[in-house]
């Protein structure tokens, strides 16, 4: 086989593998391929309303464009190469440690340096065919309020999608060589996971400091932004330009994009083996706490022990699971300042307070109730199922309450009635998420988490809508509260639909 | 050995999944008896087992353990039982020691007693060195002894282990072997299913042969011999007579 010809049976493999991983994702791993695509068709079908109402305003803008504008796109665009970033270094990390993949090609006859630049294009490929996919809807709307000559939003999609990939494998390397391979894992995917979060949330934040406002679009639309922004002919804003229709600006980022990852490619791939060898030749030796006497406690003390143990010892899980916290950040600073100056905004922060708790408690009850790495153990233990299950559900409402009860506590200082109104929104959530997963508990390694929500889109859903909905309600009751009664009733209808529809256990 | 109690009876046990996988089986393993239990692959030995140890609900039949109904009263049958799987189901983020505690309060053994035990089982089984590590980077056969040590912990009657041997280096299977026989000396029982024909050979007091859910023979060596009508017959040339003549009659 000649060389070009075994490049592109290992690009054609990767692909299969890319699609194949993805229709898994998308299907809960039950190869429904037929009803994954009709899905995905009626989704972006259904995305273009959300697309129209966010971006629908911006169809009619025509070069040249004024720095508020160019601000804004510059910002969303800026905030989408961030959400690909985070998704490539997912992806990176995951090909450095994929060993029995990689114990394959690595002992095989083949060029290493070719593998490796057609494995870091197939993450460039999967990248950006996921972006493109995803802001299909929002570039239609564009195109059909705006002209064709919004169709070269799509190339802008491409070329930050190639220039995310060639960050993403940049910085993945170099965390290598800087902290080493087995650091670098962890490091990767909580800077996978904070990356997307950290532009909206910084945004946030820098909107309350300066407006008091939860809004971004606040601190992107002033005149302070404005002015410290540079003159619009600037390469700054050429993607913003490049969107729009500039064809010649656009010819210059595809450019650019493909030039950045084929550098990254002709740099790193040569040393891609060297790097996946120290990822595996370096043993990880990690010790727990020298225990020489047993503690005493009943069998659910036992069981509550191992589960805060396991939380406690799994850094990414935890990253992972308290990742929905940081949207706790803006409204947590909002209250501080609500402090000094009274402002009815403070309201905001119940419903935000209640989704993140019932988020975070549907995120701890899959880890608890379903991610048991030792199942058949507690099953042949000495006590009931039940009892199990308590320990487990137990564990999630401690670590809620350890979370969140600061926050109340910081809330009744501002208003009591809307701190007690928070914690009885906060513990609703929390029971509704804990009850779903339980309904739909199926047993799992706490590996798996990266994919939990595919393994029950039903309850993936459910979980968000209850969320959404006990968020709504705890906001209505502190301003209408006959709206409240409502819209809870709406809430517990779709539990109970929930749990009707559900595989229940005894 | 006190060998005049049933260590476990099973009666009709059935369980279906698409085919029958356990055919009406009945099967008796004395106290104090190893007991090694054959067959090929989906011959029914692991749901077999599962059911006994309350992992998998029989469509029909009945499990007793020492006398205890484990299908009315499974705690109190699981209170004098161990399982330990092919794989081993261990925590990778806990020590081998805080393993064995975690079981241990499981079992609701008191520390004072579990504490020096679990110490001395994995010493026993060449984990001294890797007391305090994490279980993360442990090799397949320090996994499977962590687990066998975590099932020895609460000092059970029973202890049922399915192809414990799978993937265990010359060394640590003798290790395993050797602990196992010790239980046996001090009046447990253990029902082992394992594909090591030479291990059920020079460990079990009786061997049992299931083929398409059913036991098709049972018995000392010598008794097998003995049915197999040629005392110089090896277990592998009676093993694979057995099944052959099963899988022809089905």
């Amino acid at each position: 086989m000649s060389s070009a010809t075994a490049l592109s049976w290992f690009a054609r493999h990767e692909i299969r593998l890319a699609w194949r991983e993805w229709l898994a994702m998308m299907t809960g791993g039950r190869g429904k391929r037929k009803r994954a695509v009709i899905a995905l068709i009626v989704f972006a079908a259904v995305m273009h309303l959300p697309a129209y109402a966010v971006i629908g305003r911006f169809a009619d803008l025509q070069l040249p464009l004024g720095k508020p504008e160019l601000i804004v796109i510059t910002a969303t665009i800026f905030l989408a190469w961030a959400l690909m970033l985070s998704q490539a270094i997912e992806s990176v990390t995951r090909v450095f440690y994929a060993r029995a993949d990689l114990d394959l090609i690595m002992s095989s006859p083949a060029n290493l340096a070719n593998v490796f630049s057609v494995r870091i294009a197939a993450i460039a490929l999967s990248v950006t065919s996921m972006a493109l996919l995803l802001s299909t809807p929002f570039v239609d709307v564009l195109v059909i309020g705006g002209g064709a000559r919004w169709l070269s939003a799509f190339g802008v999609v491409i070329a930050i999608g190639l220039s995310a990939a060639a960050f993403a494998i940049a910085i993945t390397v170099l965390l290598f060589r800087l902290i080493g391979p087995s650091r670098t894992r962890l490091v990767a995917q909580i800077l996978a996971a904070i990356i997307g979060a950290g532009f909206v949330i910084a945004l946030q934040v820098a909107a309350i400091l300066s407006y008091g406002t939860l809004s971004r679009f606040a601190v992107l639309t002033s005149d302070a932004t404005a002015a410290y922004a540079p003159a619009p002919d600037s390469p700054l804003w050429w993607p913003a330009r490049a969107a729009i229709g500039d064809g010649v600006v656009l010819s210059w980022l595809m450019a650019g994009g493909l030039v950045l990852l084929g550098f990254v490619m002709a740099v790193f791939s040569p040393k891609f083996a060297d790097t996946v060898v120290n990822a595996s030749s370096i043993a990880t030796v990690r010790s727990g706490t020298a225990t020489t006497s047993f503690r005493g406690g009943s069998r659910q003390q036992a069981l509550r022990w191992k589960e805060f143990m396991l939380l406690r010892r799994d850094p990414w899980l935890v990253s992972q699971s308290l990742m929905q916290l940081l949207y706790l950040v803006p409204p947590a600073l909002m209250l501080w300042q609500s402090f000094s100056e009274s402002s009815d905004a403070i309201v905001l922060i119940t419903p935000v307070i209640v989704m993140a708790a019932g988020q975070l408690a549907g995120g701890l009850a899959w880890l608890t109730i379903s991610g048991e790495d030792a199942a058949d153990l507690v099953a042949t233990a000495p006590l009931p199922p039940s009892r199990v299950i308590r320990a487990k559900v137990e564990v999630v409402l401690i670590v809620i309450g350890v979370i969140f009860a600061p926050l109340v506590a910081a809330l009744a200082f501002a208003s009591v009635m809307q701190a007690a109104v928070t914690t009885l929104g906060i513990i609703i959530a929390t029971v509704s998420a804990a009850a779903i997963q339980l309904w739909f508990r199926v047993q799992a390694k706490r590996s798996q988490f990266r994919r939990r929500q595919t393994s029950s889109r039903l309850a993936t859903f459910a979980e968000a809508f209850c969320s959404i909905g006990w968020a709504a309600t705890a906001a209505l009751a502190i301003s209408i509260p006959l709206a409240a009664v409502i819209s809870g009733a709406i809430t517990a209808a779709i539990l109970a639909a929930t749990w009707k529809i559900s595989p229940r256990r005894e | 050995m006190t060998l005049d109690v049933s260590a476990l009876e099973v009666r009709g046990l059935t369980k279906r999944f698409d085919r029958p996988a356990v055919d009406a089986l009945d099967l008796t393993v004395r106290a104090g008896e190893f007991y090694a239990l054959l067959g090929p692959n989906g011959a029914g030995k692991t749901t077999t087992l599962r059911m006994v140890a309350g992992l998998l609900r029989p469509d029909a039949g009945s499990v007793t353990i020492s006398g205890i109904d484990a299908l009315a009263d499974p705690v109190a049958a699981k209170q004098i039982m161990a399982w330990v799987s092919d794989e081993p189901m261990i925590y990778d983020k806990l020590t081998p020691l805080e393993y064995l505690e975690f079981v241990a309060g499981l079992w609701g053994i008191a520390p004072a007693v579990s504490g020096p035990s679990a110490q001395q089982l994995l010493v026993s089984l060449g984990l001294e060195p890797h007391l305090h590590e994490r279980c993360e980077g442990f090799s397949k056969g320090m996994r499977q002894k962590v687990a066998l040590a975590g099932a020895l912990v609460h000092d059970p009657k029973l202890i049922i282990l399915d192809e414990p041997l799978t993937g265990l280096d010359a060394l640590s299977a003798r290790h395993v072997k050797g602990l196992l026989q010790e239980r046996v000396r001090a009046g447990c029982t253990v029902i082992m299913t394992t594909h090591i024909l030479e291990v059920a050979e020079r460990m079990a007091d009786r061997i049992g042969v299931i083929a398409a859910g059913r036991l098709v023979a049972e018995g000392t060596l010598a008794e097998l011999r003995q049915q197999n009508g040629r005392n110089d017959t090896s277990l592998e040339d009676m093993f694979i007579a057995l099944v052959d003549t099963d899988a022809a009659a089905a």
